[in-house]
């Protein structure tokens, strides 16, 4: 069963001359976790706000719980969730304001709306601060908030627009345990990321969304073969690189680059560590003491050049204020 | 559709909550109109000849402050839009099962209710300076209850500009350029037969200067400022200017609720 289909959303601005979904196609099924992966102005959010009918696509078909996101829109918003870049909460009132004003909007009665507010703190760690400003939160208690905010009615699908940007490592950390704690749950999520890593953690699949297109679909581990997993990397000096070559050759079979510019040798390995460890075991007993060894794990880069051809292009650095990246958008 | 007051109800407690979890806006919102008062009082006032022996300045000052103020309503909506925009919470809003019209009408509603506090502290500080309408309280409210109105149809003007500007830096600035000659090219601070003939004329239509006679009417005095060519309009501020406010509802509100459903679906 496919709570999801999307299926040749085409969405163009300025007459046609800014392609952000230039034909995507995606689905996910009930009870799982679809990772959407791609670097800025890929369409990611674009696909977001199509999905939670937010916005109409010029053309192409797109149904959420069976039903069409472009004629029944009003349906589609009865049971879905969405967090994320563009959907906030509002920030001049405390945590409690917000979650007993979204409770009301989707209809709870006073009663069960302030139960429920009170449910979601208790879930989300954020009792203590209900009474708070949202403003005088951390951004990881803010998306905290966001978080539960969407989950006020229990939606069968929950859309979360790169729930982790912007946050620090211990936030990330933090919501990534809150989202593993729904996804277990069994709730049916799409969430959309800049990072591999946080696709791998949280998705059962994955696709790789660059230019409008999804231009690679399927698991973490199917994918990062696709990569070439991680790569052996060895730095020496100009005299031994041929001697490195060999060890790596070896231990690595075929496919080894060498960058004589860089007095680099590397080479994709599947076997991890124990590659490295036997890398350095055979340099040591040669006498060779290398400038740096190290396992490389492929990064989103790493993805791109390997799916595209070319490197994510990165349109500007990550904003924080929506209304920066906002103007972009609509200027683009 | 039934829901659909209750959910407008709801985003107008949310202006409310705002108002006490940041009080200085409220207090400096009400400052501004006040101190608008304390100049036009002393500033203008002893210069301005009203005419009438007996009717200071300020029994015709006050009309045109309090309609200036409810017209200047559409700021604080426009501008308070524009920001929900810019940070989202539209879009958040935008994906909940609410009616259509909630979100806008509710915002609305919460601005227009926000003059009542306004203008009761205006009233007060105009008391304070020597207002003192004579036509009896049920005239005096009904005057109230007027510029209420009026600051609600306005409002719906700033749900528009709200919702089609980028930012809001832009719908202050644009709202500025929109309101200020409106409120000043008319009857409310100073006699019109002052004005190059044109403009005499403009002033005598303009809804503002409609609302400011009405206002003096309903609180007891002759409207002596506005009177030039005897043109419909500023024989009969009241039903003129209550065209006015149907006709802004009649045009704005639809068109505000368009904007809002299609407002990122350019």
């Amino acid at each position: 069963m496919k709570s999801v289909i999307a299926e040749d959303l085409v969405k163009t601005y300025d007459d046609g001359k800014v392609r952000a979904l230039d034909g995507l196609t995606l689905d996910v099924s009930e009870g799982t976790v679809l990772g959407v992966l791609g670097p800025n102005g890929a369409g990611k959010t674009t696909t977001v706000r199509v999905l939670t009918t937010l916005l109409i696509p010029d053309s192409g078909h797109a149904t959420v719980a069976g039903i069409d996101v472009i004629k029944h829109p009003e349906k589609v918003r009865e049971v879905i969730g969405l967090s994320g870049q563009y959907a906030a909460v509002d920030e001049t009132l405390t945590g409690w304001d917000n979650l007993i004003m979204f409770g009301r909007l989707y209809h709870l009665s006073p009663k069960a709306a302030k139960q429920r507010a009170e449910e979601l703190l208790e879930q989300f760690s954020l009792t203590d601060a209900a009474k708070r400003p949202i403003r005088t939160y951390s951004g990881g208690m803010r998306r905290r908030l966001d978080l539960s905010a969407s989950l006020i009615v229990k939606p069968k699908i929950l859309f979360l627009d790169e729930p982790t940007t912007g946050l620090d490592p211990r936030g990330r950390q933090e919501m990534w345990g809150v989202i593993k704690t729904l996804v277990r749950g069994g709730t049916t999520l799409l969430l959309t990321t800049q990072y591999l890593e946080e696709a791998d953690q949280l998705a059962d699949d994955i696709v790789v969304v660059d230019q409008g297109k999804v231009i690679a679909r399927g698991t973490s581990d199917q994918l990062k073969r696709q990569v070439g997993g991680e790569r052996l990397e060895i730095v020496a000096s100009t005299e031994d690189l041929a001697q490195v070559r060999e060890i790596v050759t070896k231990i690595a079979g075929g496919s080894v680059s060498v960058d004589e510019g860089m007095r680099q040798v590397s080479a994709p390995v599947t076997t991890g560590s124990k590659a490295l460890i036997e890398a350095a075991r055979q340099l040591d007993d040669l006498g060779i003491h290398p400038l740096d060894i190290g396992l490389k794990r492929p990064s989103l880069d790493d993805v791109f050049i390997s799916l595209t051809g070319h490197v994510a292009e990165e349109q500007k650095p990550e904003e924080e204020s929506g209304a920066k990246t906002r103007g972009r958008r609509r200027k683009k | 559709m039934s829901h659909a007051v209750s959910d407008a109800l709801v985003v107008t407690k949310r202006q409310w909550l705002q108002l006490l979890r940041v009080p200085e806006v409220l207090i400096f919102s009400t400052i501004q109109p006040v101190m608008f008062v304390l100049l036009f009082r002393y500033v203008f006032g002893g210069s301005i000849s009203t005419g009438i022996p007996g009717v200071d300045y300020v029994q015709l000052l006050m009309p045109g402050i309090f309609v200036q103020t409810v017209a200047f309503t559409l700021a604080g909506t426009a501008v308070g839009l524009a920001e929900d925009m810019q940070k989202g919470l539209i879009d958040r809003f935008r994906s909940l099962p609410i009616s259509r019209g909630a979100v806008v009408f509710g915002r609305a509603l919460g601005d227009g209710l926000l003059n009542i506090v306004v203008l009761f502290v205006m009233g007060l500080a105009g008391y304070l300076v020597g207002w003192r309408p004579d036509s009896g309280l049920f005239k005096v409210m009904l005057g109230f209850i007027f510029l209420l109105f009026f600051g609600f149809a306005m409002a719906w003007i700033g749900i528009l500009i709200g919702l089609s500007v980028r930012s809001a830096r832009v719908a202050n600035a644009a709202v500025f350029i929109a309101v200020f000659p409106l409120t000043f090219l008319s009857n409310a601070f100073a006699p019109t037969t002052g004005m190059p003939k044109p403009l005499q004329y403009f002033a005598e239509w303009n809804p503002v200067s409609t609302m400011v006679a009405a206002c003096r009417e309903l609180f007891g005095l002759q409207n002596i400022f506005g009177v030039t060519a005897n043109s419909w309009p500023s024989q009969n501020p009241l039903e003129m200017s209550l065209i006015y406010m149907i006709l802004i509802m009649a045009v704005f509100v639809p068109l505000s609720i368009r904007k809002y459903v299609n407002v990122a679906s350019k």
